[in-house]
């Protein structure tokens, strides 16, 4: 049986699904019981699961993921969120110093099975330091594993596959792409494993990676792609550990690869995908391997926001551009 | 049972006019000479307007998300009298009335909200931050400025502003702390409004008051009805005497409500009830400052209707001409990063710059 859901609704499912098949999930945040989140993601838990297992917690970043550290050591499998990624600064200590370390140091005593949900990223004119992709900064920290939906499919069973991991998982969403559009979800449980790339499009000409709300992007300008050009579209779904053999195996093929990205450009997350490619393509390539990105600058307020943003237009631009690279 | 005796906690709410303007405590009724009561009143009556209007144009699609302050001007309006040109503020990012009061114009704080980072300048020597939007943090920067402050010996004290559910957050311990163990000129204004969007404030914290958060640093706390502008203001007086005596900082809890949603984008009727707000309705700072006032003949009808009329087109004005005004460049989003720009952003500004001109942007 297949159900039509939004990406929010998918991971709202998904919180249910696994909340119901094991008692040890426990939700909870800001504004995440009771009214079921800022933005509803979390909606109907607290009625369904009680108010001891889906909670509201005080404005206190660092105690809702400390606290989840001390969750996991006891046992639980915990599901804070952060209202948005651009406030989980003051957790941030909890997540490099003790989460992301807890396993290694304890010799394997202490499992940190802890999914920290955060709506990321911009396009949705909202107040300042509400529209960040931040996915380097835990890509960075060694320990952590770092999940990016970009469809409701994927937002469902990776979720399934988060909360059942025992590693600690970010698990960003697009909140641009929220509600953007509605796909055939089972309605059944299933899980996406972490790790895995998805080929979304095959193709021999250029090898597009992207993710989140981008790929959503991408897909528009391919829809309005008038050249003839072929365009292999990849979603590495998992940020980190990323799946490089899937993404190496198409570049191999294309020779050309197109990273995109929402996050600004120094050492986003196309630069380490380019450095494997260098690493593990270096002779196949046809092209210097190309980077569409934010630039290297703060966010701009809503007004100068465009100026920042990546959109089909631009990617539509370098697709030509690259498919026409000559020596 | 031994814990027994530690568990009380002595809680009098400070106050001075009650809901109807009436003086109950004519003690403490301050000596503030009727040009500043005039213009306490009608910043609070601008404020509102102001704020009201924006979440008209809200509704129409034509203002962005913001926080409204309605039901809080007293609480703001009320320590801005009492403080000096010198005089610090550093907002959280419900202080409309504050920063009217000192001087922001409503264009700025308009503009801000609008999505444009012009609404942070304030000009030089304002001494005022821009809008604090993480929660909690801004108290040390307070400190800071304070510490500057007791450095210099510039006598300039500080007032800072944080809500119920900032009083959570560690950094407000930790700049509380820090300014309480430097003696810093820092005047903390809690503002309780009740909610931290869908959090009461019962289950923000089990203290009794959040005042009494001050007594874990040392430092007088001070729990004041924040409705009435007058205890706001003798209150803060006595604080920022204090601080500039170099006797350290002090902690107020005003207590107050927020009539109007969190932001524009809350829902507010998902979490408490018609009734509650009707009953702080009744409590309107703006009703107990106008009675107040016209009992002291300050104020009345007709004066009222006058500024009414005249601070609607000067709201309806101001914020015609922020519509009006262009959208930061490309040039604007990239030359405030550094003070300098590096190389490698002018050649990033000017690959962005042709990427737009061959129809690469919107």
């Amino acid at each position: 049986m297949m159900a039509e859901m939004t990406l929010l609704k998918a991971i709202n499912t998904a919180l249910h699904e696994q909340m119901e098949k094991d008692d040890s999930v426990v939700v909870y945040g800001e504004d995440a019981g009771y009214e079921g989140g800022v933005f509803r993601v979390t909606a109907g838990l607290q009625k369904a699961f009680g108010e001891k297992r889906v909670f509201d917690t005080p404005i206190s970043e660092a105690a809702i993921l400390g606290s989840a550290v001390g969750m996991a050591v006891a046992g639980l499998r915990p599901v804070p969120e952060i209202q948005f990624s651009g406030f989980m600064f003051p957790g941030y200590n909890q997540i490099a110093v003790h989460l992301a370390r807890m396993h290694n140091r304890s010799r394997g005593l202490y499992k940190m099975p802890i999914t920290i949900r955060m709506p990321y990223g911009g396009g949705v004119r909202a107040l300042e330091h509400h529209s960040e992709s931040l996915e380097t900064l835990f890509a960075h920290i060694p320990g952590l594993k770092l999940v990016i939906p970009s469809t409701p499919y994927d937002a469902k069973g990776l979720m399934a596959a988060a909360i059942q991991s025992d590693d600690p998982v970010i698990y960003m969403e697009p909140k641009r792409i929220y509600r953007a559009f509605k796909q055939e979800v089972p309605e059944k449980e299933y899980t996406i494993p972490l790790g895995k790339a998805k080929v979304v499009q095959k193709g021999e000409d250029i090898t597009l990676v992207a993710w989140g709300a981008m790929m959503h992007e991408a897909r528009k300008a391919l829809k309005e792609l008038d050249e003839d050009i072929s365009v292999e579209l990849i979603d590495p779904r998992t940020i980190s550990p990323i799946d490089t053999d899937t993404i190496m195996e198409s570049v191999k093929k294309t020779g050309k690869l197109l990273v995109v990205h929402e996050a600004v450009k120094t050492l986003g997350i196309g630069a380490e995908i380019i450095s494997r490619a260098n690493e593990e393509a270096f002779f196949r390539l046809e092209a210097p391997p190309v980077r569409l990105t934010a630039p290297d600058i703060i966010v701009p307020l809503p007004q100068g926001e465009h100026h920042h943003m990546v959109d089909k237009e631009r990617i539509k631009q370098e697709i030509k551009k690259l498919a026409s690279f000559e020596e | 049972m031994v814990l027994d005796n530690f568990k009380d906690w002595k809680m009098e709410t400070f106050s001075i006019l009650d809901k109807n303007g009436k003086v109950t405590n004519k003690e403490k009724e301050p000596k503030i000479d009727n040009d500043t009561l005039v213009k306490m009143y009608k910043t609070m009556v601008y404020t509102r307007m102001a704020d009201e209007q924006a979440l008209k144009y809200q509704r129409q699609g034509r203002m962005l998300t913001f926080a409204p302050v309605k039901g809080q001007e007293a609480a703001q309006v009320g320590p801005m009298a009492a403080s000096d040109k010198g005089d610090w503020l550093v907002p959280a990012f419900r202080e409309m009335a504050a920063m009217l009061y000192k001087g922001v114009p409503l264009q700025k704080l308009y503009l801000y909200w609008y999505g444009n980072e012009q609404g942070s300048h304030f000009g030089e020597g304002s001494h005022i931050l821009p809008v604090n939007v993480p929660i909690g943090s801004q108290v040390n920067h307070a400190a800071g400025i304070a510490y500057a402050s007791k450095l210099k010996e510039s006598g300039e004290a500080v007032i800072a502003f944080i809500g119920d559910g900032g009083t959570s957050h560690g950094e407000f311990h930790e700049g509380m702390n820090f300014a309480g163990v430097f003696d810093l000129p820092l005047v903390t204004i809690i503002q309780n409004n009740h909610y931290a969007i869908s959090t009461p404030r019962s289950k923000q914290t089990k203290a009794a008051s959040l005042a009494q958060k001050a007594h874990a640093y040392g430092i007088p706390g001070a729990l004041v009805d924040g409705n009435d502008p007058l205890a706001m203001y003798v209150v803060t007086k006595a604080a920022l005497e204090r601080a500039k005596k170099g006797e350290g900082p002090t902690l107020i809890e005003a207590l107050t409500y927020r009539l109007g949603p969190h932001t524009t984008s809350d829902d507010p009727t998902i979490y408490r009830s018609d009734e509650e707000v009707e009953e702080w309705k009744k409590k309107d700072p703006i009703i107990r400052m106008y009675k107040y006032l016209s009992n002291r003949n300050l104020w009345n009808k007709e004066k009222e209707e006058t500024l009414r009329k005249d601070y609607k087109k000067e709201i309806q004005d101001t914020f015609k001409a922020v519509e009006k005004l262009p959208a930061p460049t490309l040039d604007e989003v990239f030359d405030y990063t550094y003070t300098e720009m590096p190389e490698y952003l002018q050649r990033q500004k000017e690959a962005r710059k042709a990427q737009a001109k061959s129809g690469g942007d919107r």
